[in-house]
């Protein structure tokens, strides 16, 4: 076998040779390096977002030229939130540019929460049953009900929006917010039942037969027992599907006029049009990602759990 | 799964708690098809009665739905309680997803433009034929290749970052939230902040900074390649995060003792890496890659907000391609038409890719 030891040899000596360079990487530059990447990441990450919170305490000519830190090379205005009426000196008079910001702000809230939590309820439950019981519906039984269940996930939007354009046009429920609720948690259900599997899976049933031999009922075993033990799950589920839910635009778009329009509608409208000014886009970019930034900063540990405790095997 | 199930002590079942149970499901069941039927008649005009809506109907689908859940438990006893815990998911996602599916077949044979009066009528495979003949439809299914192909690109970038996060590193939390934010962003947000705003080619920064590296006239959306590149790099900025999730909670449960006994046999960290930590996150990093597949697949929101398909097409997906026919020409027959074909094309390619990810990983492992 000489051809296979000539490129054994030859794969030892690129071995050597890589090995020899990671080690002089990891001696003299690793940590450095390291470090240079990492930073250089959190700069692309944040930039966008430093550059729209600064554009929103912008004037024309700040963005014009090109000025990026406050203080320094531009005077910081609150012009962009005036126009929003929800800069400090507007925020107590009565503004209608406000007025509808914050009723689409409610519809997101009403919208993201009431999905996440009614998704969480049924969802829960299913993943409960499928963890805990055996079920035989025809030919049906546990494995094949979480298949059917999980493969929701790889339906594209557009394949159900323009069926539920006219389905709802007939149930007169276009333009209204339980509307919306509904197709998100269709939307979010999927994944709650991924995370919420996994989670029962991993509490030991041993309580929950105790609490039945005692006399407790299924149910009752379920609320008292099981559900405080799988409180982090629950929490992790719900914010997964909250930001996934505020975030939807394809959806929302269709299906809702002016009643229940939610802030990325709104948003999508005012960059698309022209002649609107940047700082209040900006101040309007800012008002809708705050939210979630604020999620993101304070509750990473639960979106992190969230993602790995169902994909996570 | 669990091994062991729970085994709930029987109940007996009285005879005539199970002769209610049917009785009770077949009330709501006639219930439901009397309304539905009422409501077909006078919706086809033929008696003039009517509720003006089908909303009725839904109300006489969720009874029916209390129906069967109460005749399973009087029927079955414990057996019912606990079909009673699957039981609202099912039918919430059977009436959400299989009905609207159907529907959406039957849309997809006829001509129905929403916005006439004449309303909607069979055409055959007419919708079918314009798709075959259709270049948009061809051209953004060429894109969505490449939209796809690039989560190798996006799955090797965060592999990186995942290996810089699981390093011995200060301030590791402050690093993760920050990588973490810009899946936080809604696509829309981003389409303005990055797509609108820092590429403006005026004053843009990202303009600025193309430039300065002595790009003349930076454009990121006039060449068909670069717009496509860029709508990619944008919708990334996104998902990354997500992917490195998954991959640094892969790493972090990697067994210790495996890569302690390859540093004793003094083996570079480039060999470690290809020779036990790859092999080692095989399962993770596929299960990363179809999710991301997933996704990706339903790409919209950027590229409608950004360049809606353009230029000429260029970064058209089928789902942006979709939106447009619809908001365009108000063509839902038309429209329906691709995205089935699509839903199609999605679950077939979705069943290969698993089967091919499934026997790689068991020929690696």
């Amino acid at each position: 076998m000489v051809t296979s030891a000539v490129s054994d040899q030859a794969a030892d000596a690129r071995d050597v040779e890589a090995g020899s360079l990671a080690s002089w990487v990891a001696r003299f530059g690793g940590k450095t390096l390291v470090y240079a990447l990492l930073i250089l990441w959190t700069f692309i990450a944040l930039f966008p977002i430093y550059w729209t919170l600064s554009t929103s305490l912008k004037l024309g000519r700040d963005v014009t030229q090109g000025h990026l830190i406050p203080w320094v090379d531009f005077a910081p205005a609150w012009k962009g939130w005036q126009s929003l009426g929800l800069s400090p000196d507007t925020v107590f008079a009565t503004s209608n540019v406000r007025e509808e910001f914050l009723k689409k702000f409610v519809n997101s809230v009403i919208c993201s929460v009431g999905a996440s939590a009614f998704a969480i309820v049924i969802g829960s439950l299913a993943a409960y049953g499928l963890s805990r019981f055996d079920y035989k519906f025809g030919p049906w039984r546990n494995k094949d009900i979480s298949f059917f269940f999980i493969s929701q996930l790889i339906l594209p939007p557009v394949v159900l929006a323009l069926p539920f354009l006219v389905l709802y046009r007939e149930l007169a429920l276009l333009d209204t917010r339980i509307g919306l609720i509904l197709v998100y948690t269709l939307m979010v259900l999927p994944i709650v039942i991924w995370v919420m599997r996994d989670q029962f899976d991993t509490i030991p049933q041993e309580m929950e037969q105790a609490a039945l031999v005692d006399g407790c009922s299924i149910w009752g075993a379920f609320v008292r027992i099981v559900l405080p033990m799988a409180l982090p799950g629950i929490v992790a589920a719900f914010i997964l599907s909250l930001v996934l839910c505020w975030n939807e635009y394809f959806f929302a778009s269709l299906l809702t006029g002016s009643d229940a329009q939610t802030i990325p509608v709104m948003v999508a409208s005012q960059t698309g049009s022209q002649g609107i000014n940047w700082w209040t886009i900006a101040a309007l970019a800012t008002a809708a990602i705050t939210p979630l930034l604020l999620i993101g900063i304070f509750l990473e540990r639960y979106i992190v759990m969230g993602l790995t405790v169902g994909a996570g095997k | 799964m669990s091994s062991g199930r729970i085994e709930a002590a029987h109940e007996e079942v009285v005879p005539g708690q199970a002769s209610a149970g049917n009785w009770i499901f077949r009330l709501g069941s006639a219930f439901f098809v009397v309304v539905a039927a009422l409501q077909l008649c006078g919706a086809l005009g033929l008696i003039s009665i009517s509720f003006g809506n089908w909303r009725p109907t839904l109300f006489a689908f969720l009874l029916w739905g209390v129906a069967l859940g109460v005749s399973q438990v009087l029927k079955y006893g414990d057996f019912g309680k606990q079909t009673l815990f699957v039981l609202p998911a099912l039918l919430f996602t059977g009436a959400m997803v299989i009905f609207p599916t159907i529907f959406g077949f039957y849309i997809a044979f006829t001509d129905w433009n929403l916005n006439a009066q004449s309303g909607h009528h069979f055409n055959g495979l007419d919708n079918l034929r314009t798709l075959w003949a259709d270049s948009y439809f061809w051209n953004a299914l060429r894109n969505m290749v490449f939209y796809v192909a690039t989560v190798l690109v996006q799955y090797a970038i965060a592999f990186g970052l995942a290996l810089l996060l699981n390093t011995d590193i200060r301030a590791r939390k402050f690093f993760r939230v920050a990588f973490l934010l810009p899946f936080m962003l809604s696509p829309v947000a981003v389409s303005w902040m990055i797509g609108k705003s820092l590429m403006e080619n005026r004053f843009g920064p990202l303009a600025n900074f193309a430039r300065w590296l002595g790009w003349e006239n930076p454009a990121f959306f006039t060449d068909p390649w670069i717009a496509r590149t860029t709508i990619i790099a944008m919708d990334a900025w996104v998902w990354i995060p997500f992917m490195v999730i998954l991959l640094l909670a892969g790493l972090q449960a990697l067994p210790l003792d495996v890569k302690e006994a390859a540093k004793v046999d003094g083996a570079s960290q480039w060999q470690t890496f290809w020779e036990i930590t790859f092999p080692l996150m095989l399962p993770v990093s596929v299960t990363a890659i179809i999710l991301r597949t997933i996704f990706e697949l339903k790409l919209a929101d950027i590229v409608i907000n950004v360049t809606a398909g353009g230029p000429g097409g260029a970064t058209d997906t089928i789902s942006s391609f979709v939106y447009r026919e619809y908001r365009d020409r108000s063509n839902v027959g038309y429209a329906t038409m691709i995205a089935e074909v699509y839903l199609v094309l999605i679950i077939i390619f979705i069943t290969l890719l698993l089967k091919v990810a499934t026997r790689y990983v068991q020929k690696m492992t």
